[in-house]
């Protein structure tokens, strides 16, 4: 259980530490210093047999989620660095501000490594709710009309997501102490799997139906999605960047445990036909909105709930090709949609507005940034040669295969939003350049890392990889 | 259990189901402040009684977190907040009565029929306990939909954790994990909401959620 108590306790340490140092640019670095620090011990964390205890439980599942966590938090910390120099620079944040900021950061990261390697089903409540409450801090860093007003629909919103969350929790808990005492076992993910067969499904198919709408409102599912687009429009950029890519998987990952307990009890509701309808309302919603919208943070939030859709579709598929899809789709959307918002943020900040209108030719004005945001996007849309192609590509085929008529509105929401990146990035990238034209700031590099993996994955899959993802498929059933 | 038990229990959670009916038809704040004060006495009472009749001591210290922080720290704050603002006049539309008891009627009906046919097997005293967090629950988030001013979504968003305490404490055994950390959100979020409080009125002069919408960035 080593490198599990590395991962965790490094981020709450580095969170005390960095609410200790006043110098922002000292902060910046030892930031991505502890962020690499986490990355390693994740790392070291995939040649650990799996395990579990009271308090952290160590599977393939998870350990591939904590390293995906790591890594995004690592970047988006070298890419944070120079996003708040510029930010100092016209006066929007200041030395006090950002040093809550960095403490805020390396708790958030503390958080979600929390709620992945808990067993206690309460403590990984405990973790999603501190992730919410640091989250809702960041969102409303800025102190604009507009961060407060998305930050309080985000609490609220969640607030009440993560209560029913709760209550569903209770009534895991109330079904299992019949069978295995009253007392903590009955709260440990390990034992219930273990017990789960004996217990009374029908509370468990109560019990799950509270945790999907309310876990499923952080991840951003149909109809409870209006305090994503809000929260990532209205925060600093890192913050839109680890949102997006991290913390709505955490949210999924949740809703998954509960999925695999529901699976092994067996009498219990299948819980896959309502994950289904609940990805496919959101592919089909956020496609149609992406046409919209006129801020380009909102505009990319939009696209997140359609990929989350997808893989929320993915996973209530099941079987081992789906899950296969949805773990890779997963891991790809984290990557790619990180890079998207590192890429906006540099633009938002040379040509200072988030209006897409008025974010024009990219391409000739910053040809770096420009052909990188256009690549993102089109790996986002899922395009050749990129990983997100593999993803849906095997998503859409497995659903032919087996249940054609749900392949349509699901080819049809790919399409749909396909259509909608098309048009918005020719608007962005090509054209005459308009407004300011200020210098780049900071380092391009974390944009460009995942870009590569992206594609890399896209064109070849290492076979240690996919073996690794086969085991974790099956373990999602 | 004995019957005097099994009775006082069941009546305490009704008490604590009927503070929510009245909360959702409260018009002026401070009406509204009283009622949660209400509310938070008889969650204490019940906890405290569960742990007296079940013999659970740690119940005890769940009484003794309600009892402080929800009946009267979070009520006193809210109440200083409420007159440094200078919005205890504030008439805002509740629901009224009849509607009140349509609504609440059908909220609790819905969750009798939800809770009571799946748990057969377990105690009369926990189903029931269930079916009144659960109408709590329900109830809260009517108040916190049909409310527009930010002291009473939050009241409302703190009637829906007492109903979760409620659920809590009638489930025999519970780990302590789960009551310490609602005791402890509430706390934090008190302090979040406390804080927006401050920035929304220094940036609106208001506290009406419905004027701070059309801020949004797509307004246009």
């Amino acid at each position: 259980m080593g490198a599990i108590t590395v991962i965790v306790a490094t981020p709450l340490l580095s969170a005390i530490i960095l609410a200790l140092v006043p110098n922002y640019r000292l902060a910046a670095k030892l930031n991505i210093l502890f962020s690499a620090i986490t990355l390693v011990a994740a790392l070291v964390q995939f040649g650990v047999e799996p395990s579990s205890g009271a308090l952290f439980v160590v599977d393939a599942f998870n350990v591939t989620l904590i390293a995906l966590t790591a890594f995004v938090g690592l970047t988006t910390s070298v890419f944070s660095a120079g996003y708040i120099g510029h930010e100092v620079a016209i006066r929007r944040l200041d030395a006090g501000k950002l040093r809550f900021y960095h403490a805020m950061y390396q708790a958030f990261m503390f958080t979600m490594l929390l709620a992945l390697s808990a067993n206690n089903l309460g403590v990984m409540w405990v973790a999603v709710e501190g992730a919410t409450l640091t989250t809702v801090l960041m969102v409303s860093l800025y102190r604009t009309a507009a961060s407060i007003e998305a930050a309080w629909k985000y609490f609220i919103l969640c607030g009440v997501g993560i209560a029913l969350a709760l209550f569903g929790t209770i009534l895991m808990y109330l079904a299992a102490q019949p069978v295995m005492g009253p007392g903590m076992a009955a709260m440990t993910w390990t034992d219930l799997m273990v017990h789960v067969a004996k217990v009374n499904p029908a509370i468990l198919n109560l019990a799950f139906v509270f945790l999907l709408v309310g876990y499923g409102t952080k991840v951003g599912l149909a109809p409870l999605h209006a305090w994503l687009p809000d929260a990532h429009a209205e925060g600093p950029t890192p913050i839109s960047a680890v949102l997006s890519g991290l913390l709505l998987n955490v949210a999924l990952y949740a809703v998954l445990r509960f999925k695999m307990l529901l699976a092994a009890n067996g009498a219990a509701i299948a819980p896959g036909p309502l994950m289904v309808a609940m990805g496919l309302a959101s592919l089909l919603l956020a496609g149609l909105m992406l046409y919209r919208r006129r801020d380009i943070k909102r505009f990319f939030a939009y696209s997140s709930i359609e990929h989350m859709g997808i893989i929320t579709f993915a996973f209530g598929m099941g079987g081992p090709l789906a899950n296969f899809a949805g773990l890779l789709h997963m891991a790809m959307h984290s990557l790619t949609k990180s890079a998207i918002f590192y890429a906006v943020g540099h633009a938002v900040q040379v040509k200072g507005t988030q209006r897409i209108e008025k974010i024009a030719g990219l391409t000739v004005s910053h040809p770096v940034l420009g052909w990188g945001l256009l690549a993102g996007v089109v790996a986002i849309a899922g395009l050749p040669p990129f990983g997100i192609f593999m993803s849906e590509f095997l998503l859409v085929t497995s659903t032919f295969a087996r249940e054609p008529l749900l392949a349509v509105p699901l080819t049809i929401g790919i399409l749909v939003a396909f259509g909608a990146l098309v048009l918005r990035v020719q608007q962005v990238c090509f054209g005459t350049p308009s407004g300011a034209n200020a210098p780049i700031q900071g380092s391009l590099v974390p944009l460009f890392a995942h870009l590569a993996l992206v594609l890399v994955a896209g064109l070849w899959l290492p076979g240690p990889l996919v073996a690794w993802f086969q085991t974790v498929a099956a373990l999602l059933g | 259990m004995t019957d005097l038990g099994y009775d006082a229990a069941h009546m305490l959670g009704a008490v604590v189901l009927l503070m929510s009916f009245a909360l959702l038809y409260q018009r002026r704040l401070f009406s509204l402040l009283h009622v949660f004060t209400m509310q938070a006495l008889a969650l204490a009472a019940t906890a405290a009684w569960q742990a007296f009749s079940h013999d659970e001591p740690h119940l005890y210290i769940t009484a003794l977190l309600t009892l402080v922080l929800k009946a009267v720290v979070i009520p006193v704050a809210l109440h200083r907040i409420i007159l440094k603002m200078n919005i205890q006049r504030t008439i805002e539309p509740a629901l009224g009565i009849g509607l009140t008891m349509v609504a609440g009627v059908s909220l609790v009906t819905l969750s009798i029929l939800l809770v009571l046919p799946v748990t057969e097997d377990a105690t009369a005293l926990t189903r029931e306990n269930l079916a009144l967090s659960l109408s709590v629950v329900l109830l809260g988030l009517l108040m916190m939909i049909s409310r527009r001013n930010a002291v009473s979504q939050v009241v409302g968003f703190m009637s829906i954790e007492n109903g979760l305490i409620l659920a809590a404490v009638g489930v025999a055994g519970m780990p302590l994990v789960v009551e310490m950390s609602v005791a402890f959100s509430v706390m934090v979020a008190f302090i979040i909401f406390g804080i927006f409080l401050f920035h929304i009125r220094e940036r609106f002069d208001t506290l009406d959620m419905q004027k701070i919408e059309s801020f949004r960035g797509e307004s246009d």
